[in-house]
C-alpha cells in the first residue's frame, strides 16, 4: 500500500464550449480547479446545490467528460492511471475499475433487456467471463449481494419499483468488480424509506467489498447518514471539505452554514431559523469575481469581491475557502 | 432454489412465449395474421389447385360473370380472372415484401447512422430531404427507361423487371422510415442507459445493435407494415402507367387498371383485385400493430 488515496485530483477543471465566435470562445467552467483526495475504502460525499458541478466532477473522474486542465490520478495499489491522458487499453481497464450508479433508475435501464442481460452486459462487453455458465454464476452472485431475487433476473425493468431498479443499477455497476464507484444522486429519485434501504445496501456492500465511493448528493441528511468525508461545492469550486462529523458540528463556511440551517427539523417547537440565501446560484458562464459566493454571502466585505480566497486548512482534514472564516467563528462563539 | 441454467433456458423460452401470448390477445392482429397467411398460401399453392393457365385466351368465353367454370369471371380476352389473380398475387406480394424489406433496411440504416453519429446527421438528413423532394413518378420513369433493357438482359425479362421494380420502389420510399428512426435514436441516445453502456466501453456497433435498435423497433414495425401497402400500391400505379411489368403479365395493380375500362359494364371485375389489395394491406397493418405491442415489454402483460 503505497498511497492511502485512491483518487487524487490537482486543480482539475472541466470546461464546456458553448458557442461564441472563433475569437471570443464562450466556455462554461463546470468544474474549476478542484483538488481533492479520496482515501481508499472511504465513502466520500460531495454536496452542493443544482448547477454546482457535482455531477460533472463525478463524470470527469470516470472519464465520461473530458478533463480540460489539471490532473487526476487513480491508484489502487495494482495500477496507476493518469485520468487526463488515459486511453486505449488502459481506459478499458479503468472502466472495469471505476463505475457509475445513476440518479434516475427509470432511465438507466434499457426497457428491452431482461435484468439478467442488463447485469451481464459489462461482463460480456469487457470480456470478463468466457462462457455463459460463468456469466450466469457471476450475475447470480452479484444479484444475491444486491438482494435481488433470482426470479427477478428474467423479467424486464418495467416490472420493478424504483428501489428494485436502483438495486439492479447497483448490481450492474458492481458486476465488473470495480474499486471506485461514483453514485450520482443515487437515492434522490426514491422514497425516503427506500432511500434508507438503498443507502444501507451501498454501505454494506462498501464494507464487504472494500470499495471506495464518491457519493454525490444535494441532501445533507443522506450525506450525514453515509459519508465519512464531505466536500461542499459551489459554482465548480470546493468551499469546504471536512470529515462528516466535524463538518456537521463545526461548519466554517457561510455557505455550508446556510445549507445546514435549511435542513428541516423534526422538533415541532423549533421555529426554524433557516437562513435564507438571497437569489440564485450565479450563472457559470458569467462568474462573479473574487469569492464565488460573495453575491449571496451575508458577511461580504470588499476583499471578497476582489480576491479569490484560497482553500485553507483550519484543522486536521478540515479545509475551508473563505477570507473571513476566523472572525466569523469568533462571532459564532460570542 | 432452481438451478441457474434452468432459469436461463426458461427465460429465453418464456420471452418468446410472452410475445406470442400478447400477440394472441390482440384479436385484430390474429385475424390479420390468419388472413395474410391465407393469401400467401393461396398465391403460392394456388396454381396447383386452380390449374387454368392465366394466359390462356378463350375468346368465346370473354366477359363472363362468375360461374362454376370461372368463379371470378373472365376478362375481355376470355382469360380466367381467378387464375390471373393468383398469378398476379405472387408478383404483387413478392414485390411488396421485397421492396418493403429494402426500403426498411435503407431507412433504418440511414436513420440510425444519422441519429447516432452527429457529424453524419446533417448530410444524411439533407439527402433524405433531397429524395423526398424528388418527384417520384418522373424519377421512376427515368429509371425504367435507363435500366429496363440492361436488367432484362442480365436477369431475363421477368426477373429483370422485378429487380427494377423492387429497387425503384425501395430507394424511393425509405425516407419516412429514416426520419422517424432518426428522431427516436436521437431521443434514446440521451437516455442514461446508453451512457451506462458507454461507460463500460461498449463499441458503437454493439451499442446500436443491443441498445438502440431494440428500442426503435416500434416505429420500424409500423413503417414496415405501411411500407408493404405502399409498395403494392406503387407497383399498381407503375403497371398502370405501362412502366411496370409487361401488359400480358398479371399483377393486382395491372388487373385493377385493366378493368377500369370496363367499370360500367362489369364492375365486379374491379372488385376482385381491389379487395385483394385492400385486405392484404389491412391484414398487414393489423399484424404490424399486434407485433409492435407484443414486442414492447412495457405493454406486454397489460
Amino acid at each position: 500500500m503505497s498511497d492511502p488515496n485512491l483518487i487524487k485530483t490537482d486543480k482539475l477543471s472541466v470546461e464546456f464550449n458553448i458557442g461564441g465566435s472563433i475569437f471570443n470562445k464562450k466556455t462554461l467552467k463546470a468544474v474549476d480547479g478542484i483538488s481533492i483526495d479520496i482515501p481508499k475504502g472511504s465513502f466520500f460525499g460531495v454536496v452542493g446545490e443544482s448547477g454546482s458541478g457535482k455531477t460533472t466532477l463525478g463524470r470527469a473522474l470516470l472519464n465520461a467528460v473530458p478533463i480540460s486542465s489539471g490532473h487526476a490520478t487513480y491508484d489502487d495499489g495494482e495500477v496507476q492511471y493518469d485520468l487526463a491522458e488515459i486511453n486505449g487499453p488502459e481506459l478499458k481497464d479503468y472502466r472495469k475499475r471505476a463505475q457509475l450508479i445513476f440518479q434516475d433508475p427509470y432511465a438507466a435501464l434499457s426497457p428491452r433487456m431482461t435484468v439478467r442481460d442488463i447485469i451481464a452486459e459489462p461482463l460480456e462487453v469487457m470480456g470478463l467471463t468466457k462462457t455463459r455458465e460463468e456469466t450466469d454464476a457471476r450475475v447470480r452472485e452479484i444479484a444475491e449481494k444486491c438482494r435481488l431475487n433470482l426470479e427477478h433476473l428474467r423479467r424486464f425493468p418495467h416490472a420493478f419499483s424504483g428501489g428494485q431498479r436502483q438495486r439492479i443499477s447497483i448490481a450492474r455497476a458492481l458486476v465488473s468488480g470495480p474499486q471506485f464507484i461514483v453514485a450520482d444522486e443515487s437515492v434522490a429519485a426514491l422514497d425516503v424509506s427506500i432511500q434508507a434501504d438503498i443507502l444501507n445496501l451501498l454501505k454494506s456492500i462498501q464494507e464487504e467489498m472494500g470499495l471506495t465511493f464518491m457519493f454525490i448528493s444535494h441532501d445533507l441528511s443522506v450525506v450525514a447518514h453515509t459519508c465519512d468525508h464531505v466536500a461542499v461545492m459551489y459554482l465548480g469550486r470546493i468551499v469546504e471539505s471536512a470529515p462528516t462529523r466535524q463538518l456537521f458540528e463545526n461548519a466554517r463556511h457561510p455557505y455550508t452554514k446556510a445549507l445546514f440551517s435549511a435542513i428541516p427539523s423534526l422538533d415541532p417547537d423549533d421555529r426554524g431559523k433557516a437562513q435564507k440565501l438571497e437569489g440564485e446560484i450565479p450563472s457559470p458562464t458569467n462568474q462573479p469575481s473574487g469569492c464565488k459566493f460573495h453575491t449571496r454571502c451575508p458577511f461580504v466585505t470588499d476583499i471578497c469581491k476582489r480576491e479569490e480566497p484560497p482553500l485553507e486548512t483550519c484543522e486536521e482534514g478540515h479545509a475551508v475557502s473563505c477570507h473571513r472564516w476566523k472572525e466569523l467563528q469568533l462571532n459564532d462563539v460570542a | 432454489m432452481t438451478d441457474i441454467t434452468e432459469i436461463q433456458e426458461n427465460a429465453s423460452r418464456s420471452q418468446w412465449w410472452d410475445v406470442w401470448d400478447q400477440f394472441k390477445s390482440h384479436r385484430g392482429a390474429l385475424i390479420g395474421a390468419g388472413f395474410f397467411l391465407i393469401i400467401v398460401f393461396g398465391v403460392t399453392f394456388g396454381p396447383w389447385l386452380w390449374t387454368i393457365d392465366p394466359t390462356y385466351i378463350d375468346i368465346r368465353a370473354r366477359n363472363q360473370g362468375p360461374s362454376f367454370a370461372h368463379p371470378f369471371g373472365t376478362d375481355q380476352l376470355g382469360r380466367d380472372t381467378l387464375a390471373r389473380m393468383i398469378k398476379g398475387g405472387q408478383t404483387s406480394m413478392s414485390v411488396g415484401l421485397v421492396a418493403m424489406a429494402l426500403a426498411l433496411f435503407l431507412g433504418t440504416f440511414i436513420g440510425v447512422v444519422a441519429g447516432f453519429f452527429k457529424k453524419l446527421d446533417g448530410p444524411l438528413m439533407r439527402l433524405t430531404d433531397l429524395f423526398l423532394a424528388l418527384p417520384l413518378l418522373p424519377l421512376l420513369l427515368v429509371m425504367v427507361m435507363l435500366f429496363r433493357d440492361t436488367l432484362s438482359s442480365i436477369f431475363g425479362p421477368e426477373m429483370g423487371i422485378f429487380v427494377l421494380m423492387v429497387t425503384a420502389i425501395g430507394i424511393t420510399s425509405w425516407m419516412p422510415t429514416a426520419r422517424i428512426v432518426r428522431g427516436d435514436v436521437l431521443a434514446i441516445k440521451e437516455r442514461e442507459f446508453v451512457l451506462a453502456a458507454r461507460s463500460i466501453g461498449t463499441s458503437n456497433q454493439k451499442m446500436i445493435m443491443r441498445h438502440i435498435l431494440p428500442n426503435v423497433l416500434s416505429p420500424i414495425m409500423v413503417s414496415a407494415t405501411l411500407g408493404i401497402a405502399n409498395a403494392i400500391i406503387t407497383e399498381s400505379a407503375l403497371s398502370f402507367l405501362g412502366l411496370g411489368f409487361p401488359p400480358d403479365f398479371p399483377t393486382w395493380g395491372r388487373l385493377l387498371f385493366d378493368s377500369v375500362d370496363y367499370l360500367q359494364q362489369y364492375p365486379e371485375r374491379v372488385m376482385w383485385p381491389g379487395l385483394a389489395i385492400s385486405f392484404t394491406v389491412l391484414a398487414v397493418n393489423y399484424v404490424g400493430d399486434g407485433l409492435r405491442d407484443a414486442l414492447d415489454p412495457r405493454i406486454r402483460g397489460r
